[in-house]
């Protein structure tokens, strides 16, 4: 395998030449060569950085050094109240996120997607600006401008209004959420829309549309897709939050994600190791299913991405 | 558009600029005299050191980087990793994926880790310096015989607060309860520091082994969590500094540092009763220069570098030489050296059994979670 892989380089590209000045159907397997080739590097990555430590993960959640082979780390998710009710509370505040995130970007996108071409293009810049930051960072600095004397209460007292406890609340986590991962819905909802030919509108309007009309007949299943992968690429990565709840509610509030990184941070020796895999095991199934369940909702067929 | 985005990408630099600049300053890393012996037949080694945050003196505001100096001194090369709470450190050593060759874990984790053959004996000939240990420091419960732990500090945990917020002058935990504080309190984000004020308020014991007594204690700080702003270690500082707090329970010697910057913070040693700590420096059983750290050992009781860390980290220092020398600031700080300490009471942490550690481990996350 190895030599073969070697070899391709050197001796294919000559004959690869040949190939193209000749005969056409021989192209297509250089074509499938070549991409295999080029392949090699992203499987061997995938297998090293994302199929083993997969695995790892399973074999965790079921085995453990002393005792052996149990399915009692993944039992304790279902059965210890604490780690349901966490459990609970993730789900709940990444769908408000997920919706709060779907509310803003999708009426942003639409009018982002009927500017002209220069303002869309420095516009997507603006949204993945922040993104350049450290997303740690950033949470850090929402800390600091919902702080009880942080710009936000300074900015309120100039109206007489006396400060507002921010942090530690339900909001603030939810806040973080939505900061966070906005532009992760923005950027598929805006492609789609990109993508909707024109005439297609003109046509609706010819035939009768009014603006409502055209919104919910024409441009939202069109859309759709968009809508789709943002709300997954949002609620994904929400629902297994931990750092963004810890700073912002100060500790308040505890997601299963919090949960999983203390059982391997501070109980790695008492067992957290195997029930921080068997969370995070039930918490990947559960997405999975979630992720399956969404894509149902739209009818392209070119999958969305997870 | 082109050169939209590039005035926007000369502005992001320009807004870089300065902080990579301000990182350029001179560094102290050097010591005038050594007390000790200090040799460079091991440079070119590489010395693994396991250590709080925020626990030596590092160089920040002309003050003395310790390990830079100590690399300079021996040619020993310092590979410096940190953690936050004495469980993180444990965990770690635990998983078997690291061998640190200096770590500096508190009082009752060195017991548990001793019991756990984690820590090996120390060669006490190669730590000259040993000498300058206060007596007081010496035979402690979790080291009895002095045999795998050099005191490095020794702290106690107080109850801050803003004077311009809160009132009154507090002398008791309760007021962390006092429901015209809500939402202005700070408790422990760790379990056994947390557990301390309900207990001491409960009066019993830290160490109890009884479920019984961990259960009242768990009752109260229930009735802490609608009172609290949070729970946080090292956010303490901001929130204190920043007057965005009023009241929060940390250690003493953070409560100096905080005090450099919010002249309207003061402490107190409430009534019940407060945990007294003493962290110290030992070499695990899996180190791999052991030599080297016994060095390092060894130059921390160094009385420059002894005297550099308590003025930089403001805990209360076992080490004689500073406490003797004049140019130590803090020798009549009240708050670390209670004149009358006979009035401050005090109680050590001790190892848990396993079953205790996780039954108030899960009582905390409960709580945590309401």
């Amino acid at each position: 395998m190895p030599e073969s892989v070697n070899k391709g380089p050197s001796s294919s590209a000559p004959a690869g030449e040949k190939i193209r000045k000749t005969a056409k159907p021989k192209k297509k397997k250089a074509g499938t060569f070549g991409t295999a080739l080029a392949n090699t590097p992203f499987v061997v990555w995938s297998a090293a950085f994302i199929i083993i430590p997969l695995l790892f993960v399973l074999y965790y959640s079921f085995f453990d050094p002393e005792k052996g082979f149990s399915i009692e780390y993944i039992k304790v998710f279902f059965t210890e109240p604490m780690y349901m009710k966490a459990f609970g509370l993730s789900a709940l505040y990444s769908v408000i996120a997920t919706l709060i995130s779907l509310v803003i970007a999708y009426p942003f996108a639409y009018f982002l997607s009927k500017v002209s071409p220069a303002s869309q293009r420095l516009q997507m810049v603006l949204i993945m600006l922040p993104m350049w930051m450290n997303m740690l960072l950033r949470t850090y600095s929402w800390n600091q401008i919902l702080q009880d004397n942080g710009l936000i209460n300074k900015l309120l007292g100039v109206f007489g209004i006396s400060s507002v406890h921010f942090l530690g609340t339900p909001g603030a986590v939810i806040l973080g959420m939505v900061y966070n991962y906005l532009p992760y819905m923005i950027l598929p909802i805006y492609t789609a829309m990109s993508k909707i030919d024109r005439p297609l509108l003109e046509a609706s309007e010819d035939l009768g549309c009014n603006g409502f009309q055209k919104l919910r007949r024409v441009i939202f299943p069109l859309s759709l897709s968009g809508v789709i992968s943002g709300v997954i690429m949002v609620f994904v990565p929400s629902i297994s939050t931990f750092y963004i709840s810890q700073k912002m509610s100060l500790g308040k509030v505890t997601l299963i994600g919090d949960i999983i990184e203390q059982q391997i941070k501070l109980h790695y020796a008492e067992g957290g190791l195997n029930r921080g895999a068997a969370m995070s095991l039930v918490l990947m199934i559960i997405i999975l299913i979630a992720t399956f369940i969404m894509n149902r909702f739209s009818d392209e067929d070119e999958g969305v991405l997870m | 558009m082109k050169k939209v985005i590039s005035v926007i990408l000369v502005f992001a630099m320009l807004a870089v600029l300065p902080l990579s600049f301000s990182s350029c300053k001179a560094i102290n890393d050097s010591i005038s005299e050594v007390r000790a012996a200090f040799d460079r037949h091991l440079e070119g080694t590489t010395l693994n050191v396991y250590n709080w945050g925020e626990y030596i003196s590092d160089g920040m505001d002309e003050t003395l980087d310790v390990n830079a100096a100590f690399e300079k001194l021996t040619g020993i090369k310092i590979n410096y990793v940190t953690y936050d709470s004495n469980e993180v450190m444990y965990s770690k050593m635990k998983s078997g994926s690291v061998s640190y060759d200096i770590v500096i874990p508190s009082d009752y984790m060195i017991e548990r880790m001793i019991k756990e053959n984690m820590l090996q004996k120390l060669d006490f000939s190669k730590i000259s310096n040993y000498d300058l240990i206060d007596a007081k420091y010496k035979d402690l419960y979790f080291d009895e015989k002095n045999e795998y732990s050099v005191p490095y500090n020794v702290g106690m945990v107080a109850l801050i607060y803003n004077k311009t917020m809160v009132n009154t002058t507090p002398d008791s935990w309760e007021i962390m309860w006092d429901p015209q504080y809500k939402g202005k309190v700070l408790q422990f984000d760790n379990s056994r520091d947390g557990f301390m004020i309900a207990q001491m308020l409960e009066g019993v014991d830290l160490n109890s082994t009884d479920k019984a007594d961990w259960d009242k204690a768990a009752d109260r700080l229930r009735a802490l969590h609608d009172n609290l702003k949070g729970y946080v270690m090292d956010d303490v500082f901001q929130e204190m500094e920043g007057g965005n707090a009023a009241i929060a329970a940390y250690y003493a010697g953070d409560y100096l540092t905080m005090k450099d910057k919010n002249d309207d913070l003061e402490m107190v040693y409430p009534k019940e009763g407060t945990n007294i700590f003493v962290d110290s420096i030992c070499i695990p059983a899996n180190a791999k220069n052991v030599e080297a750290a016994h060095m390092y050992i060894n130059f921390m009781l160094e009385p420059e570098v002894a005297l550099a860390n308590a003025e930089y980290l403001c805990y209360a220092t076992p080490n004689t030489s500073v406490l003797e020398n004049e140019e130590y600031s803090l020798a009549d700080c009240e708050e670390l050296y209670p004149k009358n300490a006979d009035a401050v009471k005090t109680e050590y942490y001790h190892d848990l059994p396993d079953e205790i550690r996780t039954y108030y481990e899960k009582l905390w996350l409960q709580i945590k979670g309401e």
